[in-house]
Parts: C-alpha cells; structure tokens; sequence
C-alpha cells in the first residue's frame, strides 16, 4: 500500500515495529514503532506516559515527511 | 462445431514486409495466414482458425490505444473460443504487441489467450503472469518445434481443460503458487536438499526469493503546518461490530471510516480485528494504531496544517501484496481527489 | 541423553466402562473424562464425543490437539511443569497412544481456531482427520476472561491426554524405537566424519492470546537455548497460542516433531544429527534482533555443518525466520527453511512477508490462501457459528446447510511449517 500511496505523487512515512518487512517491501521513509502489539505508545507505563511516546513518535513522522530522502531511510531518533 | 481460434501476427509473419512496413495499420483477413498454417494442420478438423489479424509492430506501440481498440472489434465479430497471437520467438516489440494484445481479449472479452516468446523477450517478463506464454527457441526457425505444445495447450484452453505445471506443458512460469501433495513431506526433502548445499553439490528451492520493486521516494514536504494528512493502517482499525466484514487476516477488504469530530479514538466506537498480533491493548486504546488524539491536538495546535476526516483500514497479517498493492491503487485516487498531501501509514 | 518411544498403535476408539487398552482399541471411561474436566470451576459444562476417520463429521473450533503419552520409566512426567512437575524429561522410556489425540474444542477466543473434518475434501489436508479424536467440548462459564479461559482449555486438553496415556504403561508396545543424543564433544566424536546437523525450532512467541510453553516457561520469556531432541518427545513443549488454524503446531506436532524424526532416521547413517536450538518469535524488533544472534552463536558455537529451520505463523514471525537465515549463514553455517506460503488466493502474490538473499533453500509446506469448499456433514462436534470469523473464513461464506467455502488455512495444521505434511506448492 506504501508503494501505491508512493506512486500518485503523495509522500507517506511509515511507522511500524518490523522494519526489516518495511524495506522488503519498499517504504522510503521509516519510523520505527515500539512494538507489534502497541505501535505508537507504551500501555505497561500508564495513559499519560503512552500518549507522551506516541506524539514523540508522530512529530518524528513529520520531520521525516519534511526530509528529502533518496532512497529507503530508517528514522531511527 | 469446430473451436473457434482468432491468430494475431505481425506484418512480418503476414508476409506484408520487414521493418519498411512496421508502421501498417491492424487488418484482418479470413482464414490462416503463415504460421497459422501449421497450427492449423496439427489442429485438425475440430478446431478452425477463422481469421488472422495482422499489425505492424511499430504501429501497434506507437498508438497502443486506438491499436487495442481497432483489434478488439475485431475480435469480437469472430467470437473465439481461443485467441492466439505470435509467437513472437525473439522479436521484442512484436512480443509487448502480442501480450498487450492477449492481455486485453483476456480481460474484455474474456475470451482464453495464449502467446509464445523466447524467455529473453521483453515481453515475456511483462505479461507471463497474466497469461500462458509458451517457450519457444529465439527464431522462427523453431517454430516446428513449439507447434505440438500450441496445438496442446489450444486444445485445453478451448475446451476448459486442466493445464498442468510449466515444465509439463512447456510454457513459461507464471509465478503462481499452486499446491500439490509431494512424494516426501517438507522436513525429508528439507534434511535431502541441506545436506547437498552442506557438500557443496547442487541443491533445489521450491520457492526462489522474490524481487519486490521500488518506488522512488516523493519529495519532501516544505512545511507540515500547511498540509492536509490522512491516516492509513494495516493495523485492523475498524468501526465496532467491523460493518464490513474486513478479515483478520489474509484481507480482501479494506475500509475508510469517518472520524469527523473526534478528538480521539474511543475503544466504545473502535476495535481491531487484526489476527496477527494481542489485541488487548489497542483494543483499550486505539489510538496506539491511529494516533488520532495527538494528530487532532496537532491540527488544534497549527503543527499540522489539516487531517483528513476520514481513515483508512485493512488487517496487514497474511494479506498479499497483490491485494495490498490494489486496495492502495484504489484509495490513492480518493487521497488525490481529496486534497490529501501526505500520509502516515501505520503497521502493527 | 536416550529415550525409548514405545509405540502402542490404536485403531479403534470405544466409550467404556474403565478406561484401558485392549488390543489396539482404546477404551475410554466418559464419565472419568468429564469428571477430570469439570474439576476446573471454570467450566459450566462438558462433552466428550468421539470422531472417527471417514465419518460424515466435522470438529470446530478446535484450539489443539494432544497425543496420549506415559511416562514408563525414568525421570520426571509427561508434559514437565505443565501437568507433571518441573523435571528434566527425555531419559528411560515414554509410551504412546499413535493413532488416537484428544482435540480440545470450544467457542473461540480469538479468530485462531480450526477446522477438522473427517471426511470428504478437507480430509486430505489434515493429518488429525486419519486419527481417532477423543472431543472434549468444553463451555466456560458465563463472564470468563478470555486468558483464562483459553488456559483452562488448554489444561483440560493436556490433562485428558495424560490420563489417556496412562492406559499405556503395562502394554506391550508394538514398536520401540530408540533414540540417543550424546553430550555435544561425545557426540561430535561418535561420527567424526559425518555433517553435523542441528535443528532450528523457532516458537511462537508473539502474545496470541497465550504462547509456547518450555517446561511450563512462556516461550517469550526464555532466550534461544540448547535442547536435546527427546526431551520434546516427552512433552518438555507444550502448545498455548493461538495462531493461524493452519499454522498451528499442536502440542501433538511437538511431541511428534517431523524434522527431529527424520533426522533421527538418517542419523550415523549421513548425518550426525547435534541437538536442537529453540528459539521465539517477538513482538519487538530488539527483541528479534537478540534472539537471532544468539541463534547464529549457538549454531556457531556447536560446530553445526548445516541446520534446519522451521517457524510457525506467518507475517512478521517471516521475518525472525529470515533474520535467523541470515546471521547463521553468515556464521558459515549452511541453512535449508521449512516453511508454508501465503501468495494470496489466485497464487499469484509473494508467498512471503520478508526475504533475504541467504534464504536460497527452502521447502514449502503449501499455500495457505487457496480456496476449498467443506461440504456439509451430518454430525458437528463444537458449533459453526464462527465460521466467517474464523481465520480463512470470510463474512456470507457459509450456507444454510453448513457447508462453505474457504481458504486453507481453516483447517488445524494444514500447512503446518514444519515440514508435517506432504502438502507443497510449486510455481505454475
């Protein structure tokens, strides 16, 4: 679905746990999530603390869509 | 009645010329013309080959629109049981012309397709997914050669009979997965195979990797706080009660749900359906698969310029990527038209 | 380490008066069943029904199934730190009941529970179709937490086979065979000249519900480990998850694990078969990350020749298996996959979620995604009211008359990645 977003012109940033899969399949730009049963956040350490994870996550999301890349790039902090 | 087959030929095997008259428009003619003529006599009486249709490869990608169309109406008139075009043996531009060609009868008129290539031919790594592509030598001088495996395969296409595996029938691999029961179970033949790659003999895969192809990346975004972002998730985020059945795993659906006023995404309104992974946290919490509440404080806080109103969901485990790659095709368009102009895609 | 397997083989399953074995029909007392069971509060009801190969009859939603085995001699008990308490297994001698399984079966808890018919269509592509099946339909009580329930589910499965397997002690097998694995220099030492051959048993990991059990730990919480091959023949794993029906390896597949099998069969013959490295399939990339290396290492670190990898589940589970391809070939190991595809129901996607370029041999255990239709049958143990929502399933799949059409990956162990069955898949 990344590639097909990719392919009409619209940049999209990926956020998932398992990279490895994400640059098999192609994503350009990548952020690494916390993990499969909860990406964007951490539940075991409270409502406020995920949340605060999960902005963290989203803000570092949009500095990628903000950086030109030329090939596939893992954001990795 | 005899089987019905429509042969398409370029201009070279239609005796019209060389590369001087590469550029002749599509013309049909009744009955069979050069190569037809040995498939029609290894054929026999029970199938006829009605008309051949000749084109000039340099016409036909020049103007591969109006081409299709032209060839298409005549097709249709002859109804086929069987529509045959080349084999185009080496010659590129004739082979992309026979699997365009073959391509478009088998998904307008629905009508069985059958072409020939040498496997170095362009055209055969473009269309030998989409239709049976037989192995031909990489001249015409092999043509007597693959007549029996046309006549066969004809045959079969024209009455609904079983096609068996590429080595068996002699065309090229599809690349579809097809099972079958083997004569060992999988850990016999896993211990038979390493123990040849441990001493270094030859040793076969029943699954060569894949090559996934790449796309290169958009440009960057100049400034967030101007765009309008839309979510997209392989996660299983769907409505309570998943109104459109969107599989947990080994998807075929996908949905895009309004979240139009929320300023989070409320477990009392959302649930995942995902097989793949526990559910019980994002069944609590949603948003740590669609970050709906930090989007909309974004949006609020002028971060983000806009968020689309509306997400976008499928169940990522299992599903193919012919299936990912059409549910991203269809919903690309509806990003476009709305104005989206970047996307945060997330996976579980 | 050596482990005499005496195999008692059953053909027929009868309801009776005292559970025991008489000749090779296994006789089952159903009320000591349903009594067992029920010694669980967290039962409201119980039924115990038999299935037999060829019968018009269809098991769903089946969570596992469980071949009866005793303990005959030496240390610890079947299914150690599950059932019997935390002991080191796989010395002396084991008994087994082949031929007959107790199937746990029961409203879902997830949409990870299969199908098993004993006739038509379907029959073909489940090795528990051909056995003669002791059902033990449980139903909770009302409010049961899911994790509870699937343990206590669970449990009651691996506690009926004990008991089963109990009526096997003082029979006289009809089959002994003998295995032994020494200590690692002693055993390299024993065929010198021989491949050294290991045995990569990637677990299911991945919180589906509940995981894998080694001697009652979750398979998550371990790290990779060394393992001789008979202590899994005595029950040292256990099946908790919920994954994939098709991908599931019941805790009969881990007692009766085909690679260690055909391993054994050609071992000093051309193979010197080391030993087994278990490993996990994480939820977090660090935690995959860690878990191969130390797979690579311990490959290494054995002196293995080649090794045999096997995973179960699919999608991300792809990549631990790709990660553990990598690293020990990189270790100079050379590695042969097993495992099943998912191209998708026309075939014609990749099979895989991950790849590497290492991963040049592997074996497949059939496509999951290709579709089947299950004619009705004239008996249903469990219910089909989860039929569209069970994995392979899909919403108006099935008709009035119970019968429907779905993928594969339905039926319990179908394609099971471990190279079980016979089902493979090739490009066409």
């Amino acid at each position: 679905m990344v590639k097909e977003i990719e392919r009409v012109g619209i940049p999209v940033v990926h956020m998932c746990t398992v990279v490895p899969i994400s640059l098999t399949i192609g994503a350009n730009r990548i952020i690494p999530a916390v993990g499969i049963p909860y990406p964007l956040g951490d539940p075991t350490l409270g409502e406020v603390e995920s949340k605060k994870i999960r902005r963290n996550l989203v803000e570092r999301a949009l500095k990628a869509l903000e950086t030109p890349v030329s090939g596939q790039t893992v954001f990795e902090d | 009645m005899s089987k019905r087959i429509v042969h398409y030929i370029n201009q070279f095997f239609g005796g019209i010329g060389g590369e001087e008259k590469a550029d002749v428009r599509p013309e049909m003619r009744e009955g069979v013309v050069g190569p037809g003529a040995s498939l029609a006599q290894a054929l026999g009486e029970d199938y006829e080959i009605v008309a051949t249709i000749i084109c000039g490869d340099n016409y036909f990608g020049e103007n591969i629109d109006e081409a299709v169309a032209e060839i298409m109406e005549m097709v249709k008139k002859y109804e086929p049981d069987v529509f045959v075009a080349g084999p185009a043996f080496n010659a590129g531009r004739y082979g992309v012309a026979c699997g365009t060609i073959a391509k478009a009868v088998a998904e307008q008129l629905e009508i069985p397709v059958l072409t020939g290539m040498y496997e170095e031919n362009p055209g055969a790594d473009m269309f030998r997914k989409d239709m049976l592509v037989v192995a031909t030598p990489n001249s015409a001088a092999g043509m007597r050669k693959v007549v029996p495996v046309f006549t066969t395969l004809i045959k079969k296409l024209a009455n609904g009979e079983e096609i068996l595996g590429p080595a068996e029938e002699g065309y090229l691999e599809r690349g579809i997965r097809v099972n079958y029961f083997a004569e060992e179970r999988a850990s016999t033949r896993a211990i038979e195979q390493l123990l040849r790659k441990v001493k270094g003999e030859e040793y076969h895969t029943d699954y060569p990797m894949p090559v996934f192809d790449r796309v290169d990346p958009c440009g960057a975004v100049t400034d967030v706080s101007k765009i309008k972002i839309a979510i997209v998730t392989s996660g299983g985020i769907v409505p309570q009660g998943n109104p459109d059945h969107i599989e947990s795993s080994s998807a075929t659906r996908y949905g895009i749900y309004d979240i139009t006023g929320m300023d989070t995404m409320s477990p009392e309104d959302f649930m995942t359906v995902h097989g793949g992974y526990d559910r019980q946290f994002v069944l609590q919490d949603p948003n740590l698969v669609i970050p709906l509440d930090v989007l909309r404080e974004m949006e609020k806080e002028g971060r983000i310029g806009e968020l689309a109103n509306y997400f976008v969901t499928t169940t990522g485990t299992g599903t193919s990527t012919g299936n990912a790659k059409a549910f991203g095709e269809e919903f690309s368009k509806k990003l476009l038209a709305d104005g989206v102009d970047a996307v945060i895609l997330t996976s579980t | 380490m050596k482990l005499e397997l005496g195999k008692i083989f059953i053909k027929d399953l009868q309801f009776g008066g005292e559970t025991r074995v008489d000749g090779s029909t296994l006789i089952v007392c159903k009320e000591d069943v349903e009594k067992l069971v029920m010694e669980d509060e967290r039962f409201l009801k119980v039924s115990v029904e038999i299935a037999k190969p060829g019968e018009s009859t269809r098991i769903t939603p089946v969570k596992d199934v469980i071949e009866p085995r005793v303990k005959v001699s030496g240390n610890g008990g079947i299914f150690p730190g599950v059932i019997s308490k935390v002991d080191e297994v796989g010395q002396g001698r084991t008994h087994a009941l082949v031929g007959a399984n107790v199937v746990t079966v029961g409203r879902i808890v997830g949409f990870q529970e299969g199908v098993i018919d004993m006739s038509g269509p379907a029959a073909a592509y489940c090795p528990f179709s051909k056995t003669f099946n002791l059902c033990v339909v449980v139903e909770p009580r009302e409010g049961l937490e899911t994790h509870a329930y699937e343990e206590a589910a669970r449990l009651a499965g691996l506690k009926v086979a004990t008991y089963l397997g109990k009526a096997g002690r003082e029979v006289e097998p009809d089959e002994v065979a003998v295995y032994e694995t020494k200590p690692l220099l002693e055993q390299v030492a024993l065929y010198p000249e021989l491949p050294r051959i290991g045995y990569v048993h990637m677990l299911q990991s991945q919180g589906l519900l509940h995981d894998t059990y080694y001697y009652g730990v979750d398979a998550k919480k371990f790290i990779p480990t060394f393992m001789y091959p008979q202590e899994i023949m005595d029950g040292a794993i256990v099946s908790g998850n919920c994954v994939a029906p098709c991908d599931k390896v019941t805790t009969f597949h881990h007692l009766n694990n085909p690679v260690i099998e055909d391993l054994f069969k050609r071992h000093g013959k051309d193979l010197n078969f080391i030993g087994v490295i278990l490993t996990n399939e994480n939820v977090f990339l660090a935690d995959k990350e860690r878990c191969s290396d130390m797979t690579a290492k311990l490959a290494e670190f054995m002196g293995l020749d080649g090794v045999i990898i096997t995973e179960e589940g699919y999608g991300n589970p792809d990549t631990d298996l790709m990660m553990n391809c990598r690293k020990i070939t990189r270790h100079g190991v050379k590695v042969a996959l097993i495992t099943d595809e998912f191209p998708g129901k026309d075939g014609k996607s990749q099979s895989l979620a991950d790849s590497v370029p290492e991963a040049d041999l592997l074996l497949s255990c059939g496509q999951g995604n290709a579709m089947l239709h299950f004619p009705a049958m004239d008996r249903v143990i469990g219910m089909l009211d989860y039929i569209e929502s069970q994995i392979g399933g899909s919403a108006g799949c099935i008709a009035e008359d119970g019968s429907f059409d779905a993928e594969l990956q339905i039926i319990i162990a179908s394609t099971i990645a471990n190279g079980y069955n016979h089902l493979a898949a090739k490009g066409y």
